[in-house]
């Protein structure tokens, strides 16, 4: 520390050249993390989307304008979580489903999560959660237990999924989960909310391909 | 001038006599809130390494230019910056890591233990010696974070590192990796440390009367 006293010129000084400084080394270190941080983000989302469309090999982004299914153009604006789905194609191109996100209140905090859903069998064919705080040990299980997880491979979503406690008989029953039941009725819940809002805007008869698989999933 | 000795001192003070956690209670929130399994514990270890070691350092060689008067401002400036490259930097290279931790990154601007090291010694000792303080500090504070995070996640989750122990007969103490979990662990091992310093204190005193006597005769 500087014994004698110092000057005003000296204090403001200081502290400017220290906040100078500072703003350089975050705006560097900002420039060289954010190319990483936003493939980190895509790569999950993708990671996301082929696991609950098993056997997809590319995906395209759709989003509504004009109350219709539009694909996402470069140029848009992130059209966020809540209003874009994406279309998964197998290796010959074929549709096989849509990977839909959505997100809702769980027990703690939002609970996100995508789903893919099958239009030609109306099914729901795989579920993972993307973002919660649910509880450890007790409401993660929505992630973490593979017997609740496996409910969403197989399941069918009219008139609507409901949550079962001890054991499921019908396909559109999802068994809760012991010990985390507002959990279980969250996700049940978003699921049934995203229906509503997408199903019946989806097309069943498989769309032509986009025009190029391989430069879709460079898009987010 | 400091001997080797001394700056030893400085470097094993923090593991044990003048442990962060266990002994200043100091940075409990991120020890009580991200200590739900070993992992977790250290990687918030590593990331206030990262913090107090480049905070002490930047502040010792500087200690001679900021003038007192802003010198608070001045190393929370130096904290918040290390602290941003720390969040920007595990979002870039362990996202993982960094969805486990969430908010508690960003929080350790507000751990009291780094800025309590920079007012303390960084802005009145050399370099050396406080690149020795800040990182036996820091080890000090990973390793009560993962004697924390180890305790809990073997009770809560039956597991260490993810590597699960006991198999499927062992019913995880859901407790222990929750809040109340964290609670129960720290306040057993704050029984223990003073337990442990106070007979220590003990000893010290009858070897004290020892040597008086022995100085009388």
């Amino acid at each position: 520390m500087v014994q004698r006293e110092a000057g005003p010129a000296r204090m403001m000084s200081t502290l400017g050249i220290a906040g100078f400084c500072s703003g350089l080394a975050l705006v560097s270190v900002y420039m060289i993390t954010q190319p990483r941080i936003a493939r980190n983000r895509m790569e999950a989302l993708e990671a996301a989307i082929f696991r609950v469309l098993p056997g997809a090999r590319s995906r395209e982004a759709l989003t509504l304008r004009h109350g219709e299914l539009t694909p996402v153009e470069a140029g848009d604006a992130d059209p966020g979580a809540e209003s874009a789905i994406y279309a998964g194609y197998d290796e010959a191109g074929k549709r096989i489903g849509f990977a839909i996100p959505a997100e809702g209140p769980g027990f703690q905090d939002t609970i996100k999560l995508i789903y893919g859903y099958d239009p030609e069998r109306r099914r729901i064919v795989g579920l993972r959660v993307l973002e919660s705080r649910e509880t450890p040990g007790l409401g993660d299980k929505i992630i973490k237990d593979q017997d609740f997880v496996s409910n969403f491979s197989d399941l069918r979503v009219t008139p609507e999924v409901v949550v079962v406690r001890r054991g499921r008989t019908n396909d559109n029953e999802v068994d809760a989960i012991s010990g985390a039941t507002i959990s279980s009725n969250a996700v049940v819940k978003i699921i049934n909310q995203a229906n509503a809002r997408w199903l019946e805007r989806l097309p069943t008869a498989a769309a032509p391909p986009p025009a190029s698989p391989g430069a879709a999933t460079e898009r987010d | 001038m400091r001997t080797q000795a001394e700056t030893y001192d400085e470097l094993v003070k923090g593991l044990w006599r003048d442990n962060p956690v266990f002994v200043q209670l100091l940075g409990l929130c991120p020890a009580l809130a991200v200590t739900n399994s070993a992992i977790n514990g250290l990687a918030m270890g590593a990331a206030t390494t990262f913090v107090l070691v480049g905070s002490s350092l930047l502040v010792s060689s500087l200690r001679n230019i900021i003038p007192k008067q802003v010198r608070i401002t001045s190393f929370i400036i130096v904290i918040a910056t290390f602290v941003t490259v720390a969040d920007l930097s595990l979002q870039a290279l362990a996202p993982a890591v960094h969805k486990e931790l969430g908010a508690f990154v960003a929080l350790i601007v507000v751990n009291c233990l780094i800025l309590g090291r920079q007012e303390a010694f960084a802005s009145r000792n050399t370099v050396r010696a406080s690149l020795a303080d800040a990182g036996g500090m820091s080890l000090g504070f990973s390793l009560a974070l993962l004697s924390l995070g180890a305790i809990r996640e073997i009770l809560g989750s039956g597991s260490l590192f993810g590597v699960d122990l006991f198999g499927p007969l062992f019913e995880p103490w859901v407790i222990m990796i929750l809040p109340p979990g964290g609670f129960i662990t720290l306040g057993l091992m704050l029984a223990v440390f003073a337990h442990l310093r106070a007979r220590r204190e003990r000893a010290h005193k009858e070897a004290g009367d020892e040597l008086d006597e022995r100085w009388v005769a």
